[in-house]
């Protein structure tokens, strides 16, 4: 197996891209990505885009083709993978196990949604698409309910409170802040987030991840080929996925995802690294819930203690292990096929130490935590800075 | 979606018929047609639940999606049967600020919803507080 690394990374402006198309943000997140490797677009030789459902968001399947098609790339191999939220931290992964095995060189991990051609409680309907259908919601389960599930048994099992959840989104907005590319790049209170509207109780709206437009790109290469093009090499050290039953009712625990938990022991075993030699981690934070059970899933704290980690800023950029630097997925945004990759990004440009104003003092391992509807799929991968 | 959709899970939807393993004497429901511990070796069959159970967890939904918003808001709920399966249910005939993680519930079958104005009604189990 090659050993392989991210040489280029981009993102498009994540938020409401009323003006731009699907087929431009795609266009924009890779040409950004292909600039940022420094190589000819003509060397690209397979890419592999996450994306949930475009067909149900602009009424578009078979986007492999088109997004090969428009980027003048015919007639290199273009697959469309997905797994709800997690399509493009799977479609990286898929990237990764095509590099490593030889059977391509210049591999494109893409991801992509495109929510707001659609009214905003069709994409909610669209996104419930996660959930089973027939027995989650069939019966009047949401999305956020599903989390809220989670949330509700985390408080009794646990004492997490409300204002320990806002704590998430606060510091998640603060984070967006110092992010160009964020949806909301304002501050926010906890007052704010307590005082929001009740979506499915104890969640609130400044709980929950946004309806965003957003693509990502990154360009993977095998590590001897990457040495040649690149200064700071940053290397794929370890790629975990795990599943786990597509219904919440139907696990042994609602406070913690199982697959996060097994994801990450193949990836730091993969990597050969524990976590404590993690330095920061983009998680998905969904809800501000699924950051708490993130933190306590991956290790960074015991079971039960996410609240008190976020509630002492241990979790913000300063903090012993900084979380979603980017704003995540509450403050960046959340176009749901891009976010796995989008993720790898942000990781990358902290490795490299170009991550500005939001930059982790000598960063050099980093994780990314990629979860598919309720946790049904969750793929984890360790990235590194090499020599 | 079409009529066969809903009709070909009444049995299971309106008498809580789940499947039990024979092999592994494991409860099912909502319904498996695979025992995960047993895969080729077990034998599933139809097997009716008694309707009684526990709240796990559960979630008032102010936010409902489409064909439910005349009922919200509504409680939503995941609920430990006594023979051991869990499942997703609203919480029926009780104030939202009612229900408590413990609660005893029964189940009751009740309307779901209704698909668009001329689509089919269906109809499905709730639970409510016993």
């Amino acid at each position: 197996m090659r050993k392989v690394a991210v040489i280029g990374v981009g993102l498009t402006k994540f938020g409401e891209l009323w003006d731009v198309s699907f087929r431009r943000m795609m266009l924009e997140a890779g040409g950004r990505a292909i600039e940022d490797a420094g190589i000819d677009g003509g060397r690209i030789d397979a890419m592999y885009v996450g994306n949930m459902s475009a067909g149900q968001f602009i009424r578009q399947e078979h986007i492999a083709s088109l997004i090969a098609d428009h980027a003048g790339l015919i007639p290199v191999p273009c697959t469309r993978v997905e797994a709800a939220c997690a399509s493009g931290g799977l479609a990286f992964r898929q990237a990764v196990i095509a590099v490593a095995s030889g059977i391509h060189d210049i591999v494109v991990a893409a991801g992509i949604e495109k929510m707001t051609d659609v009214l905003a409680e069709q994409a909610t309907e669209a996104l419930a698409t996660a959930a089973d259908q027939e027995w989650e919601a069939y019966v009047g389960a949401t999305f956020p309910g599903v989390y809220a599930l989670m949330a509700r048994r985390h408080m009794y099992e646990f004492g997490t409170t409300e204002e320990q959840l806002a704590r998430v989104a606060v510091k998640n907005h603060h984070n967006a802040c110092f992010n160009p590319c964020a949806q909301y790049q304002t501050e926010i209170t906890v007052e704010d987030v307590l005082n929001s509207s009740p979506v499915c109780s104890p969640l609130r709206l400044l709980d929950c991840s946004p309806i965003t437009d957003g693509a990502a790109c990154a360009i993977l290469a095998p590590a001897d080929l990457a040495r040649k093009i690149t200064d700071t090499q940053i290397l794929v050290a370890g790629v975990g996925q795990a599943s786990d039953t597509i219904s919440l009712h139907d696990r042994q625990t609602l406070t913690g995802l199982p697959a996060t938990t097994k994801a990450a022991e193949i990836a730091y075993k993969m990597a050969e690294v524990g976590v404590r030699d993690i330095d920061l981690a983009e998680v998905h934070d969904c809800f501000t819930i699924s950051e708490i059970m993130a933190i306590e899933d991956l290790g960074f704290c015991k079971k039960g203690e996410g609240g008190k980690l976020t509630e002492q800023g241990e979790t913000a950029i300063g903090g012993s292990i900084p979380v979603n630097t980017s704003g995540g997925l509450k403050g960046k945004g959340h176009p749901v096929g891009a976010t796995g990759v989008a993720q790898v990004v942000e990781v990358v440009q902290q490795l490299r130490g170009e991550a500005g104003k939001r930059q982790v003092d000598g960063a050099e391992i980093g994780l990314t935590h990629n979860v598919g509807g309720s946790g049904g799929t969750v793929v984890v991968h360790v990235l590194r800075r090499g020599g | 979606m079409g009529v066969p959709r809903f009709w070909r899970e009444i049995p299971n939807r309106y008498n809580l018929i789940g499947t039990r393993c024979g092999t592994c004497n494991k409860i099912f429901f909502p319904p498996r047609y695979i025992c995960p511990s047993c895969r080729r070796t077990g034998k599933l069959e139809p097997y009716k639940l008694g309707g009684k159970g526990k709240i796990v967890s559960y979630t008032v939904t102010y936010v409902a999606p489409n064909g439910f918003e005349d009922q919200a808001p509504y409680v939503m709920a995941i609920i430990e049967l006594d023979e051991g399966p869990k499942l997703t249910a609203q919480v029926t005939d009780c104030s939202p600020g009612q229900v408590r993680i413990g609660d005893r519930v029964e189940m009751v079958f009740r309307r779901m919803g209704q698909e668009g104005e001329d689509g089919p009604i269906y109809y499905g189990y709730k639970f409510r507080l016993a």
